[in-house]
């Protein structure tokens, strides 16, 4: 790379593991992620993930430079260009701003969805299957809080496990709050780090998941229905999502949510990171046991 | 009624400082300070609503657990956990569903539908 003038460099909130940071070079804004120091790993696939999306026409902000192998900066990282839009998920449901996109985004993400879920995963030197089931059972008994309804869920979850059609490239994090938009609609899918080869209808299934759907009204991103989401999928599959596997990702989702709830407040208790927002978050596992009851009884059907 | 201590009453405690910060303290911050005032305002209506209702609560859950003959949730959680009720998890799930619901009392009552 030759050199360039950098300017408004500025931190922007990140995850546990890494740090964000935006910057202009040569009048373009470009996002930078740096794996935190001291976190172990980081980058290694999610750069290559990234490349093979937007290869496949699926909405991503540009790789610019892979940094998983370089040491400028310390410890891992990338740089994409930015890409303009919003992320928070209250003002895409509810901001006039964003009228035109509400209506065309469900449709847009069945679209995405199934194009990402179509890269041949052989072009992804790195990328590992997860059990999500497997993972959060043991997530939850290691925590050593006992959940009954979480439980129940768990059994019928083992009980009525569909078999899995075909091993994808799945997204792993894909809804609401990871997605830039602009008033036309979907601008670009964002954190890709939880990426792995797994059933193509998880993506699917946890972009329903209540906690998702930010107070909206409709199961799909809050904005759109099972059928809009199906419809649009099939319109680049050729094959209709079966409505009862999606369900049981939902299932799982609304679980997995829950659970996650537990180990925020867990990482507050245990002294990890003393934050009241996180003890906040444990007494969010309710939600989920209400919504998985409802999910797995007759209570509203 | 709150012997051996004077008024204000925890109760009453938790509704003053609410009423301060959110009247006085909310307007003056924004951005990210805004967020995490918003949070602890919540977490004091949250203890506000588990002090007048968990009491009554406790009985209930209690009475939940023993209709399935256990006497506390991880007992409960290790026989689901086992496949003792795999026949009937739905009966399970609703027979959980008011201790469930206590819960969301306290936590959100807006989330109840």
């Amino acid at each position: 790379m030759s050199a360039v003038s950098i300017s408004n460099l500025q931190r922007l909130s990140g995850g546990a593991s890494r740090e964000t940071w935006r910057f202009t070079a040569d009048h373009e804004e470009f996002v930078l992620q740096r794996v935190r120091p001291g976190t172990i790993g980081g980058f290694q696939v999610e750069p290559r993930v990234l490349s093979a999306a937007h290869h496949a026409g699926v909405p991503v902000a540009e790789l610019v430079v892979d940094g998983a192998e370089r040491t400028e900066l310390q410890s891992p990282f990338m740089i994409v260009r930015q890409v303009e839009g919003e992320t928070i998920a209250r003002k895409i449901l509810r901001d006039e701003r964003f009228d035109r996109a509400r209506i065309a985004l469900t449709s847009q993400l069945g679209v995405a969805a199934a194009q990402l879920h179509q890269i041949d995963t052989a072009s992804i030197p790195g990328l590992v299957a997860d059990d999500q089931m497997n993972r959060y059972q043991t997530v939850l008994r290691d925590l050593g809080e006992p959940h009954p309804v979480f439980e129940a869920a768990l059994r019928w979850l083992h009980i009525n496990q569909p078999e899995s059609t075909s091993a994808c490239l799945v997204h792993g994090d894909y809804r609401l709050g990871n997605i830039m938009v602009n008033e036309q609609g979907l601008a670009a899918i964002l954190d890709w780090e939880l990426a792995h080869i797994g059933d193509p209808m998880e993506d699917l299934g946890w972009l329903c998941v209540r906690a998702w759907r930010f107070g909206g009204a409709f199961p799909a991103a809050g904005l759109g229905t099972y059928d809009e989401l199906f419809d649009a999928y099939a319109s680049v599959t050729g094959v209709r999502p079966d409505p009862d596997v999606v369900r049981w990702w939902e299932i799982l989702g609304t679980v997995k949510w829950g659970i996650i709830c537990i180990s925020q407040a867990a990482t507050h208790l245990m002294g990890i990171a003393r934050s009241h927002e996180l003890a906040a978050i444990g007494r969010r596992v309710c939600e989920n046991e209400y919504d998985l009851i409802e999910l797995l009884t007759e209570r509203t059907r | 009624m709150t012997a051996p201590h004077d008024r204000p009453t925890a109760a009453e405690l938790l509704e003053a400082l609410h009423e301060w910060m959110e009247r006085d303290l909310l307007p003056g911050v924004d951005g990210r300070l805004q967020f995490h005032t918003r949070v602890a305002i919540n977490m004091i209506d949250i203890v506000r609503r588990e002090l007048e209702l968990g009491p009554d609560q406790e009985a209930r859950h209690e009475a939940v657990l023993a209709s399935f003959g256990m006497k506390d949730d991880e007992e409960l959680a290790t026989a689901i956990r086992s496949g003792t009720f795999d026949s009937d998890l739905s009966a399970v799930l609703m027979r959980l569903l008011p201790v469930v619901e206590d819960k969301l009392r306290v936590a959100n009552p807006r989330y109840l539908r």
